[in-house]
């Protein structure tokens, strides 16, 4: 399949990319490492008239050290993440996601903010950037602004980034020491996860301190398991007080409430045991 | 001329073919550039079942790069009707089946328009730019619901039935009367399942080239029917068939997918003759899904008769056969292939099968990988189990005891078929054994008292095919137009080199490699010295190409004959050329020599001999070239017993496959590296029908099934590694003892997993899930949900439908 | 749009428009077509090449993307006449049938050897998750990759045979393009 036609346009700067989407106008698209783009061009399922193409901008590429929290560049490469120290230091949660996130060559291309900007609700790096409280650093023609993932993520496939604006950094507070998990279920390697749950928890003193939930396709975005964290706080990491906890996964009796629940249980389990 | 002293056949040879395709110096048809082609591209119908009010090309027209844009009211008065082959009963009905639609459109994906451009990005564009304007009219999706005739796929038909198909063994005086049986027995099982859609996903996209130059249509084409496709073009265009060259260069997987006579190797021939130019068509995968033929969907109803001591008796097949909106190439006869085997290895005195064929607004069914077969024997194997568990007995106890026992070879089938040979409990016992059976219902025994969220179920499969496609006269009582003899010829070269050329048609299998082995080990060549010429109607003039596993025990055993005659030939001049009688030549390891004597000549110095033709007996012509055709007497009937364990999630409705043991037994096996991956691949598709696949449409007709991100063609990280092993008891149907392996493992393995799924949940209340078995239908088949039919397996969600954002 | 890209050793310069699908760049424009197309979503991984050292789907990038950038293609493995040791592991373990899909499935398992030097079997599965084949069942693909770590091994067989990917492997991963 083959796409319409576009311009295609390389700034040279995050300055010039917020530029060049000013001139274009609404139908330019930004294109990060393009591994939903450029199958939604070839389906002709979006034709814009011009991509803007942020992959030679280094300054987004890389994850940093900052204070209390990493900023992790927009076009970091999943593959990148996977590797990365800090990643693994401070938010072991994101490397395990990453791990899971399409195959290999998708890894090598797609990035950490084209993902979250896609907004796809199944997948992967929604519910963790909701659960670890990610925040969206976002460029734009009035200069630079934050969004907290909690009002980030909007509708499916739909962010709170404006048509003239860039995610160029995501900032996430460090989780050093948590334990960490991703419990996916999907029909083939390659499917979307029918529901998965990303999870990481606190452990201190054999107590969970704090923990942080977050589920995968269960509705029009992420979706964070606040009742779930909450029932945790203060008990023992024991199987009893998690398997309760997850029960508040989801309320509902239908197939994915019920995946919810369970793979919450397991994902919490795991994330302890880790 | 060195001699091979081992032999060739049974022999790990490495394929010929592989050079190029791990270089990537493969042809390919898509690869193929001519001076001046032009590009065509296929506007498909996004509507199920509309008249078509107006197509407007205006747009189009103009756009650069434009030749010119085609609808069917251009081709109306020469496309004519793609053939269908197989009209299995005589008063079948068959609508027109135009390759580019004409009026009206009948199914979602059908060819409504064609755009004709200098390149596939400008042709691409230009579809774009099209205007159909469709009169939208009800859809017929369900077999049951189009069985009432309340609309109508075609209404000039008057009824969406297309043909009833019947065999009943006390007419055909093969066995008793099944409802005899019923009456009187003393068990009686009835049951319904449903075989899903299917996509035959072979890897290579479609693709053909036409090239009308030089006084001569030269057709390449990703097929697996190079001398069929010939032929009916022939037939449908009226070109003269001498006119008309048909070349099948390396193809990418067919799996019965590429067994078609295609609009678009039609629309393609008519194009390049109007334009005067080379035409190309290369398909996307998306075109594929939405309109290269798909396979399986049939709803068996089966009603198993039988005594309290698990003796069978009767078994009635009530089978409704989705054709989808035409009857293309062997449309109606997939589910007749299946007649013959329901009853599979077990001794039934009564067999009664109904096949009614019934058409739907959807793409066309055809060939998929066992066609007919796998359906028969997944309906039989489910049944076997739902007997033993009825009767509270061990599920291959039940089948042991009902079984053709291997001294009972040649045996009568109850539905007329003569099985030549067999060993059902040889290869049962090593599959048991690999297996360690009682071991594993140890542990499923575990589980189930401890109540573990992961219970194990173990599924057998103990199934026999039928191939070797076919023997012409029964073809011919079947109605099919064509027969199924093949052909090979041998050309032996001056300098001692072998040319061989086939009619089988591979895409895959390896013949060149084995087919050189067979012709090695004939006449004693090396492996090396033997080139195998295929898929090129200039060369091969004649051949029924490649499929329903066939390659080997037909177009083998026409090679094997064909090496003979050479050496028949070969023989008579050695002798003349030895001065001696020829009832003293010997021949071994690629020399003759007189009995008794040192006298010696290699078949190198004959071939020569034979080429300069100075000195041969009194009237034998030049050269040493040897053609033959086979027509088998008999079906090849390949066995084996199939052990699968498989751990249900009780939570998730996840399955996985823990163990899968395959024992085959295919006759005589020529080469094991070939024999062994022909079962794993085989295994694969019959475990993705178990567990992954399936072509879903919505209530519009729509595919939503329509790339690799929605149909689930499982990855390497989805499947297990297989334990095989086989048994051999030589076919007597043929020279070789060959008996096919092409469908085997697919044919096997989807009852094998469905089985051992619902062992596994059985004694928590679960009777059937349908396939493919997702977690989801698991899932709720434990919370004693009943599972809709047509709810879409969850999970492969078609995400790539939104617009996407920073991507 | 102007593009300078090495494909196999051998740096191309070319007009192309922006929409021009690196994998089409490839099969129609440099004749590179061991290099093929299966899918129109990035699943089957047929157009598998290296972009830098590292695995892309060719079908998922445009030419111009790959501007400046080094590509590899199964056309540009053999080396001095001899085959890769990847190469050479799928055809001593029929590896392979059809062979549509071996080019991209050959270029993935290379780069899953750079990163995994002697992975298990359930290693190289996942580290082909982004590949189909429909012939083989993967059994002996699975094999083929696993023997070829061994062929790939620090000392083993001779030394033309050693060439892995070191010296591209070393090389920066694609940043975020």
């Amino acid at each position: 399949m083959i796409p319409a036609e576009f311009k295609y346009l390389f700034p040279s700067s995050v300055d010039e990319a917020v530029r060049m989407l000013a001139e274009e106008g609404e139908d330019a698209k930004i294109i990060a490492g393009g591994q939903s783009l450029v199958p939604v061009l070839r389906m002709r399922l979006a034709a814009p008239t011009a991509l803007i193409d942020i992959g030679g901008l280094t300054e987004l590429t890389g994850v940093r050290d900052d204070g209390d929290s990493l900023l992790i560049g927009a076009m970091t490469t999943h593959y990148e993440v996977q590797r990365d120290h800090l990643i693994q230091d401070h938010a072991l949660l994101l490397r395990l996601v990453t791990d899971t996130v399409a195959d290999p060559q998708v890894r090598h291309r797609g990035t950490f903010g084209g993902s979250l900007c896609h907004a796809d609700p199944a997948g992967d790096l929604l519910a963790p950037a909701l659960a670890l409280d990610a925040v969206m650093i976002i460029a734009g023609p009035g200069g630079r602004r934050e969004v907290p993932a909690a009002e980030f993520f909007v509708d499916y496939f739909e962010t709170a980034l404006r048509p003239d604006e860039i995610l160029i950094d995501v900032r996430v507070p460090k989780y050093t020491g948590w334990g960490a998990h991703y419990e996916k279920l999907n029909r083939v390697a390659q499917a979307w996860s029918i529901v998965a749950v990303a999870a990481a928890v606190q452990v201190s003193g054999g107590k969970i301190a704090a923990a942080r939930v977050g589920l995968t396709n269960v509705g029009s975005g992420p979706v964070r398991a606040a009742d779930v964290e909450s029932a945790l706080i203060g008990q023992p990491a024991s199987a009893e007080a998690i398997s309760a906890a997850a029960l508040k996964a989801s309320s509902g009796d239908g197939y994915k409430d019920n995946l919810a629940r369970v793979l919450t249980d397991r994902a919490l389990m795991a994330a302890v045991a880790g | 001329m060195t001699a091979t002293a081992e032999p060739e056949v049974g022999k790990a040879r490495l394929r010929k073919e592989d050079a190029r395709l791990i270089t990537g110096q493969t042809k390919w048809t898509d690869n193929i550039q001519l001076t001046g082609m032009l590009h065509m591209a296929v506007l498909r119908s996004p509507v199920a079942h509309a008249r078509i009010r107006d197509i407007d090309c205006s747009r189009a027209t103009t756009m650069p790069g434009v030749a010119v844009v085609l609808t069917g009211e251009d081709f109306a008065a020469e496309q004519g009707s793609l053939p269908c082959a197989w009209p299995i009963t005589e008063d079948m009905k068959a609508p027109p089946a135009p390759a580019l639609a004409v009026d009206q459109v009948n199914f979602a994906g059908e060819a409504v328009a064609l755009v004709i451009a200098d390149s596939a990005y400008r042709a691409a564009d230009a579809l774009a730019a099209i205007d159909v304007d469709y009169d939208e009219l009800p859809v017929v999706l369900d077999l049951e619901e189009a069985l009432r005739d309340n609309d109508l796929v075609h209404p000039d038909l008057g009824t969406n039935k297309s043909a009833t198909w019947i065999y009943d063994s006390a007419e055909a005086g093969s066995g008793t009367n099944v409802e005899d049986e019923i009456a009187s027995a003393e068990v009686v099982i009835e049951r319904t399942f449903r075989q899903q859609r299917l996509i035959p996903a072979f890897m290579e996209p479609r693709s053909v080239v036409v090239d009308p130059s030089a006084d001569m249509f030269t057709i390449w084409s990703a097929t697996q029917i190079p001398h069929i496709l010939r032929w009916m073009l022939a037939a449908v265009t009226g070109i003269a068939e001498h006119k008309i060259r048909v070349i099948a260069p390396d193809v990418g997987g067919g799996f019965g997918g590429k067994l078609q006579v295609t609009p678009e190797e039609l629309l393609c021939l008519l194009v390049a003759r109007r334009m005067g130019r080379p035409v190309k068509w290369t398909e996307t995968r998306t075109e594929s899904m939405l309109s290269a033929h798909h396979g399986r969907d049939q709803i068996q109803k089966v009603t198993l008769s039988a005594r309290r001591d698990g003796t069978v008796t009767g078994l009635k097949v009530e089978l409704l056969a989705d054709m989808g909106a035409y009857l293309r190439l062997v449309t109606p006869g997939i589910p007749i292939l299946g007649a013959f085997m329901f009853n599979a290895i077990y001794k039934f005195a009564a067999y009664r099968f109904v096949c009614t064929n019934v058409f739907t607004n959807k793409v066309p069914t055809d060939a998929y990988r066992g066609a007919g077969r796998p359906e028969a024997t997944f309906a039989i194997e489910r049944m076997m189990d739902e007997l033993a568990v009825e009767l509270g007995m061990d599920p291959m106890k039940i089948r042991e005891m009902n079984w053709i026992k291997h001294e009972e070879f040649p045996f009568n089938t109850v539905a007329g078929l003569t099985y030549d040979s067999g060993n059902y409990e040889a290869a049962t016992a090593r599959a048991m054994e690999l297996f360690d059976y009682e071991s594993m219902r140890e542990e499923q025994q575990r589980r189930r008292s401890s109540g573990d969220p992961v219970q194990l179920g173990i599924g057998i499969s103990t199934y026999t095919e039928m191939c070797g496609l076919a023997p012409s006269r029964v073809l011919g009582a079947l109605r099919y137009a064509a027969g199924g003899w093949e052909t090979a010829s041998i050309r032996m070269l001056p300098t001692g080199k072998v040319e061989v050329i086939t009619g089988t048609s591979p895409h895959g299998q390896g013949h060149e490699t084995v087919w050189s082995q067979i012709v090695a080990d004939r006449l004693g060549v090396p492996f090396e010295d033997v080139e195998v010429l295929h898929g090129d109607t200039a060369s091969s003039h004649k051949g029924m190409d490649s499929y329903g596993s066939r390659s080997l025990a037909v177009g083998g055993t026409a090679l094997v004959h064909a090496a003979d005659k050479v050496l028949a030939k070969a023989r008579t001049l050695a002798a003349h050329m030895m001065e001696c009688d020829e009832a003293d030549v010997e021949f071994a390891s690629g020399s003759f020599s007189v009995r008794g004597t040192s006298t010696v000549r290699t078949l190198g110095d004959v071939v020569l001999a034979a080429h300069v033709a100075h000195d041969l007996p009194e009237g034998m012509e030049p050269g040493m070239d040897a053609d033959a055709t086979f027509d088998p007497d008999n079906f090849s009937f390949p066995h084996g017993t199939h052990l699968c364990a498989a751990e249900v999630d009780t939570q998730t409705g996840m399955v996985k496959i823990r163990l899968y043991v395959a024992v085959d037994d295919v006759g005589t096996v020529v080469n094991p590296l070939i024999v062994d991956g022909q079962v794993h691949g085989g295994l694969a598709q019959g475990i993705a029908q178990a567990l992954f696949e399936e072509a879903v449409h919505d209530e519009m007709g729509t595919l939503t099934t329509a790339t690799l991100a929605d149909y689930l063609v499982p990855s390497a990280a989805d499947l297990p590694g297989f334990i095989t092993a086989r048994t051999s008891t030589p076919a007597t149907s043929n020279p070789l003892g060959a008996k096919g392996v092409g469908e085997a493992g697919t044919i096997a393995s989807t009852p094998a997993v469905v089985n051992a799924v619902l062992d596994a949940v059985r004694h928590m209340g679960v009777r059937d899930i349908e396939m493919p078995c997702s977690p989801e239908r698991v899932w709720n088949a434990l919370q004693g949900r009943a599972a809709d039919a047509s709810a879409p397996a969850a999970g492969g969600l078609g995400s790539i439908d939104a617009q996407g954002g920073q991507s | 749009m102007h593009i300078s890209v090495n494909v196999d050793g051998v740096t191309y310069a070319d007009e192309v428009e922006p929409r021009l699908l690196l994998v089409h760049y490839l099969r129609e424009r440099l004749s590179k077509t061991g290099t093929v197309v299966g899918c129109d979503t990035g699943n089957c991984g047929a157009c598998t090449v290296h972009l830098d050292g590292h695995s892309v789907k060719s079908c998922q990038m445009f030419a111009v993307q790959a501007n400046g950038h080094e590509v590899t293609t199964i056309e540009g493995l053999a080396r001095d006449g001899r085959l890769h040791p990847v190469q050479e592991a799928f055809r001593s373990n029929h590896a392979l049938q059809c062979g549509f899909c071996t080019p991209g499935m050959i270029m993935q398992a290379i780069d899953l050897l750079a990163d995994e030097s002697d992975p298990d079997d359930e290693t190289v599965r996942k580290g082909l998750e982004g590949n189909l084949c429909r012939c083989t069942g993967y059994q002996n693909i699975v094999r083929a990759v696993q023997d070829a770590a061994q062929r790939m091994k620090p000392g083993a067989g001779p030394k033309i045979e050693q060439h892995s990917d070191e010296n591209i492997a070393a090389k920066q991963p694609v940043g975020g393009e």
